[in-house]
């Protein structure tokens, strides 16, 4: 099977264009909403973290330490939110037509990523304004953003293939989310953290994706999994491979009954 | 596969989960857990096998619930088949709706790029034929207005433009003929009458038994997911409405049958062609297997509408015979609508011999003349006055 034939390409393109048009050319604010969400959200923790808990304190950077943290976990929200709804969602093709059903949710993910990118951009204005130094490093932050792509529309295959069977995953995934928001350093820094319990916090993927992108781009004192141990470091990654594996098998094998189940 | 064969089917069996309570949740998943789980199970597909040559116009036709777009949506791709397969040579576009992926809040432009990239046509495909489909739309000046601000009419137009400029080695369309007004249908009419001119491969789910006798070249009846008979249009439009008179009381059906086989040693070669326009000539052969008695007998030949109106009638009383082979050629100088033949043998004092019924089927569809109307197409001349 050609998975990136030209008609899959160009069904992917038509795809994802659709949706960013339509999802911003309602708005007045336009492309900005995409930025100012995880902005406004930065900024009430910003000051409720800085000022009234002070966790920020001895972090270099700490503003942009927390927007890095910030914007990595909308993009994994947003991703397997709408990635999850996005086989149902478009329910209405794939029962009228054989598209690939892969093609919805990488269509999904795309539009987060575009976000992303945009988001980025104001991280990058952020960073400058921050003197955060620019080093050889930063080359190495999108391999931390491929990780984080592979992670996090695995996760959504897995899911849409799931929610085309039980409708409310949603409310399960919302609290998962919730606690995972919490069991990731994005608003702490690993240093508040006893030291015998740091490993336990890096089996989570997230926490060793986030971290690493902080170490690549904002400060080398961050604490990453790589520090603590590179054995350590195989878990989340063979967490990642796992749930590539798993997830790809079981939606190849739910694609087949999509039509139907929707 | 052979190469003069477009679509292989073979043993396909397909059936659907009917469980009594299915979980559709994981809520009631859990609440279900350790219940016992019914299961029942719909067959829809009962062992399907047939084959489709390249350039057939193939109709499938059934009851509701027979399992015909179940059967289409297997062939689109759509749907997996328990077991069986399904072999295409060439590639399939498939019309179980029109405008699939049309988005409202995307400009008309917009849509026809989604809408055929959905239908397997990348971007360079569709900026090729994109002048021709909003040319046969008609709506240049509309194209950049968002299509939530179309009306119906304008998003039907749109939709079936796409569908048919998008050629493909063969093309699958399901009921499409019954959305639209007359103006419409007349339009799908001509563009399928040019497929089967043409030799496109096309594949019709309808329950219109008109028009699998004014289209198709083959057909096939499904009934409860099994094929009833495969073959000739006549035959399969029979098998039809034998099937429905079912319904109707034995009785009644014995009669019809009675009817039917009662006369009629009549044999028509009908013409290929089932469409026409107002002026064009119908050509029919027609022959009959009595025993001809050229002193006594008159062939007759009349034309019916739709609604029993009789239009039109000739017969061979100022020729003479030798035996009962003719050709028979009529100019079509009548209105738009949808026409049979019906043939007889009559003696020479009118009693009739034998009579062939709906020998043949055809449609008159509209020429876009506009300076006439009406049952028939008389000649007519205006010449202005001087004043």
């Amino acid at each position: 099977m050609r998975y990136f034939s030209v008609k899959n390409r160009s069904i992917l393109r038509e795809m994802v264009s659709a949706d960013f048009k339509v999802r911003y050319q309602n708005s007045v604010l336009g492309y900005l909403w995409s930025v100012l969400r995880p902005l406004f959200l930065f900024a009430i923790l910003y000051v409720v973290f800085t000022y009234v808990f002070k966790v920020g304190k001895g972090v270099p950077h700490y503003p942009v330490y927390l927007l890095l943290g910030i914007l990595t976990w909308t993009f994994f929200t947003e991703s397997t939110f709408v990635g999850m709804s996005s086989v149902v969602a478009k329910g209405d093709l794939i029962r009228k037509i054989s598209i690939p059903r892969y093609l919805t949710v990488l269509s999904s993910a795309m539009s987060a990523i575009i976000n992303l990118g945009i988001n980025l951009v104001v991280l990058l204005v952020f960073a400058y304004f921050n003197g955060v130094e620019p080093t050889w490093r930063w080359v190495l932050l999108p391999l931390v953003f491929v990780e984080l792509f592979v992670f996090s529309t695995a996760l959504a295959f897995f899911l849409s293939a799931l929610y085309v069977k039980f409708r409310d995953l949603t409310y399960i995934w919302e609290v998962l989310i919730q606690g995972g928001f919490y069991a990731t350093p994005i608003l702490y820094p690993l240093t508040r953290i006893p030291v015998n319990l740091r490993p336990y916090l890096f089996i989570n993927p997230m926490a060793q994706i986030v971290q690493d992108a902080r170490y690549v781009f904002v400060t080398q004192s961050t604490i990453t999994v790589w520090k603590i141990s590179t054995l350590l470091g195989l878990i989340p990654i063979g967490i990642v491979l796992l749930v590539i594996i798993f997830s790809t098998i079981y939606f190849k094998k739910q694609a087949k009954w999509f039509a139907e189940n929707i | 596969m052979k190469d003069d064969i477009a679509i292989k089917v073979h043993d396909l069996h397909k059936s659907f989960d009917l469980a009594e309570n299915k979980s559709t949740s994981i809520k009631q998943l859990l609440i279900n857990v350790g219940k016992e789980n019914k299961k029942y199970r719909q067959k829809v597909l009962d062992g399907i096998d047939f084959e489709i040559k390249k350039g057939e116009f193939f109709g499938i036709v059934g009851r509701n619930g027979s399992g015909k777009s179940t059967l289409l949506k297997i062939l689109a791709g759509v749907y997996t088949p328990d077991s069986g397969t399904v072999e295409l040579n060439g590639n399939l576009t498939p019309f179980i709706e029109l405008g699939v992926g049309f988005n409202s809040e995307l400009s008309g432009h917009d849509n026809v790029y989604l809408s055929a990239s959905l239908l397997g046509y990348p971007r360079k495909v569709v900026d090729g034929m994109y002048d021709e489909i909003v040319n046969f739309a008609e709506l240049h000046e509309h194209m950049d207005k968002k299509l939530k601000n179309y009306s119906s009419g304008m998003q039907v137009r749109l939709a079936f433009s796409i569908a048919i400029k998008a050629k493909n080695d063969i093309l699958i369309f399901d009921e499409v003929l019954a959305v639209g007004d007359e103006a419409f249908q007349q339009k799908c009419m001509r563009i399928f009458e040019e497929y089967r001119r043409t030799g496109q491969t096309v594949v019709l789910v309808t329950h219109s038994m008109d028009t699998v006798r004014d289209l198709c070249t083959r057909a096939m009846l499904i009934d409860n997911g099994k094929i009833t008979h495969i073959g000739s249009v006549e035959s399969v439009t029979e098998r039809y409405s034998d099937l429905n008179t079912d319904k109707e009381g034995a009785q009644e059906k014995a009669l019809k049958l009675a009817q039917k086989t009662k006369y009629s040693q009549f044999v028509i070669k009908p013409p290929v062609k089932t469409v026409y326009l107002p002026n064009e000539e119908l050509t029919l052969h027609v022959s009959w297997k009595g025993k001809f008695d050229p002193d006594k007998h008159i062939i007759g030949v009349a034309i019916i509408r739709s609604d029993g109106e009789y239009v039109f009638g000739s017969n061979s009383k100022n020729m003479v015979l030798t035996h009962a082979e003719i050709t028979c050629n009529i100019e079509l100088d009548i209105g738009i609508g949808r026409y049979s033949v019906t043939v007889a043998m009559l003696d020479k004092s009118g009693a009739m011999i034998d009579k062939k019924e709906d020998a043949f089927s055809f449609r008159v569809i509209d020429d876009g003349r506009v300076d006439v109307g009406g049952s028939s197409r008389l000649k007519y001349v205006y010449e202005e006055d001087k004043i």
